[in-house]
């Protein structure tokens, strides 16, 4: 379970990206947080796991308060939280295998790591998941020549093989086509349901937040404005949210979009 | 950018047009410095020298020609120590470059206040310094030889491999390292993992590059007595011996380009 107890971020320009976030996530529950840009989506996640520092308020990971870990404990933190990020933030340079298995950098030591002297047992667990996403066969390749959606793929890969107790994800989806980012909302939400993993996922498609979220926390101004289930999102809501516009058909589209389409979705892309 | 009204029409032009005024003074006084200068130069020139040129010019590749091609043997050695003083140097040069860059990197360096002051003053104080001036000091100190010729061409080099590194360190996307930060890794792994990948090509670009330019600087170390081919081109140059000079020349013009050639492969193959 992870909590946030009134967390509040300011930048040293002054400007207050979170005031007062309390939020729970019980243990395998998928929360969309959505929000327009500047909201403070990404800057939340990236409190959690303290790569921005929290200006105030505690961050409870189970049991464990993360905003005053000392270095080695924090990775040792960092290590039970696997991070999905935008453009990919693959390592361009370094092959697939390499890219996933830095996911496992906390559980080895420098010059094993150094050397790509990893254990079998994590060599067999990346195997295991790239044929889980589908690229096995691209292991050898290196990062800058997959596509966007097969990059995602392998950070997944790479968050997932650090065996997380939580997904903290930002913005998957945003650089991807609609049929790819689908596919990869999916993915993500039916490995959580496999690993029983909560997710913490920033999204701007609202469509997408309300596919697949279990449940959405709409963002404004570092405040949060909205916090229940996925069909609450009346076009009221989403005035609040993201501000006067015709929301009307968007709801409708999401209604319009039967589960039947998605399974297409799903057996095309195998 | 300047916006005005005129007849009810909003006109746009670049600038306004106290800019523009300044901008033609700034002209004015550059142009009016240049051409003082120029006519001082020209005050203190001795023409009739200068009109001898071409005659002197001509006179001189005369004397060259033909090349004598047999002196060409006396030379190999010292050819040889000069590829290697540039190699060692470098080398020496890249070994003490990499630690100097990556404290004078804002983004990597322990201390921004205490460590990259200095970082970035040895990288000044290196940069400074022709290896001429090194190796003329440097012989005082140790005495003529390569070894002289080695240590002028390495302190030479730091400044100019550690500030295009730091500059390529800086440059990298935080994204990736951040993503590896993620994870749980150490800064000493995150620095494996998620910076060096990223400055690897820079970091072979700028090594051969500096190797390049160095082969070229230890052909004149000699002069000093820092070892190396220059020692026979001052040699012939004081005897007036211009046909073995102009052997000197082609030899040292054949290294370069082989040295380019073997760059650029190394370059392309790395990248």
């Amino acid at each position: 379970m992870l909590r946030l107890d009134s967390l509040s971020k300011q930048y040293k320009t002054g400007d207050l990206a979170l005031t007062n976030i309390s939020l729970e996530i019980p243990n395998g529950q998928v929360m969309a947080l959505i929000g327009p840009s500047g909201a403070g989506k990404s800057t939340l996640i990236r409190c959690i796991n303290r790569l921005v520092e929290p200006t105030s308020g505690a961050v409870y990971l189970n049991d464990l308060e993360l905003s005053s870990l000392n270095q080695s404990n924090l990775r040792k933190a960092r290590r039970r939280m696997g991070m999905i990020f935008q453009e990919y933030a693959l390592v361009e340079r370094l092959t697939v295998m390499e890219n996933v298995l830095s996911g496992r950098l906390w559980y080895v030591g420098f010059w094993r790591s150094y050397f790509r002297k990893f254990p079998q047992s994590d060599i067999d667990e990346a195997f295991r998941l790239l044929e889980r996403v589908g690229l096995d066969h691209m292991c050898d390749k290196r990062a800058d020549e997959l596509s966007g959606g097969q990059r995602q793929r392998v950070g997944i890969c790479r968050a997932l093989i650090q065996d997380p107790e939580l997904l903290l994800v930002d913005e998957p989806t945003a650089s991807l086509d609609p049929k790819t980012s689908r596919q990869i909302m999916r993915l993500i939400c039916e490995l959580c349901a496999e690993r029983k993993l909560s997710a913490i996922i920033n999204i701007h498609d609202v469509m997408l937040a309300q596919m697949f979220a279990q449940r959405i926390v709409g963002l404004q101004l570092g405040e949060i404005v909205y916090d229940g289930p996925p069909n609450g999102m009346t076009p009221a809501v989403l005035t609040q949210i993201y501000g006067e516009e015709d929301w009307e058909k968007t709801i409708e589209n999401v209604d319009d979009d039967d589960v039947l389409d998605d399974e297409e979705i799903l057996t095309n892309d195998a | 950018m300047a916006v005005s009204t005129k007849d009810g029409l909003k006109v746009w032009q670049r600038r306004d047009r106290n800019k523009q005024l300044s901008i033609w003074a700034g002209y004015f006084v550059a142009i009016t410095i240049f051409m003082v200068c120029w006519q001082y130069m020209s005050g203190k020139t001795i023409w009739m020298f200068v009109w001898d040129a071409p005659r002197q010019g001509v006179d001189i590749v005369s004397r060259m020609v033909p090349p004598k091609w047999e002196y060409a043997n006396v030379i190999w050695g010292t050819v040889w120590d000069t590829i290697n003083i540039a190699t060692l140097g470098t080398i020496m040069a890249i070994i003490l470059a990499v630690p100097t860059a990556f404290c004078a990197a804002r983004n990597t360096t322990p201390s921004v206040r205490f460590v990259r002051p200095i970082a970035l003053f040895i990288i000044v104080s290196s940069r400074s310094i022709n290896s001429l001036i090194w190796a003329l000091i440097l012989v005082a100190i140790l005495g003529p030889g390569m070894f002289a010729g080695v240590i002028a061409i390495g302190l030479r080099s730091i400044g100019f491999c550690a500030k295009l590194l730091y500059e390529a360190i800086e440059e990298i996307d935080p994204g990736q390292v951040e993503a590896v930060e993620a994870t749980g890794a150490s800064g000493i792994q995150t620095l494996a993992y998620g910076i060096v990948p990223q400055i690897l090509p820079a970091f072979a670009g700028i090594s051969v590059f500096r190797w390049d330019i160095n082969i070229r600087e230890s052909t004149v170390l000699g002069y000093v007595g820092a070892g190396g081919i220059g020692i026979h081109l001052s040699g012939s140059i004081d005897n007036l011996a211009w046909t073995q000079v102009s052997v000197i020349l082609i030899v040292i013009i054949a290294t370069v380009v082989i040295s380019e050639w073997v760059s650029a492969k190394v370059r392309h193959a790395i990248i």
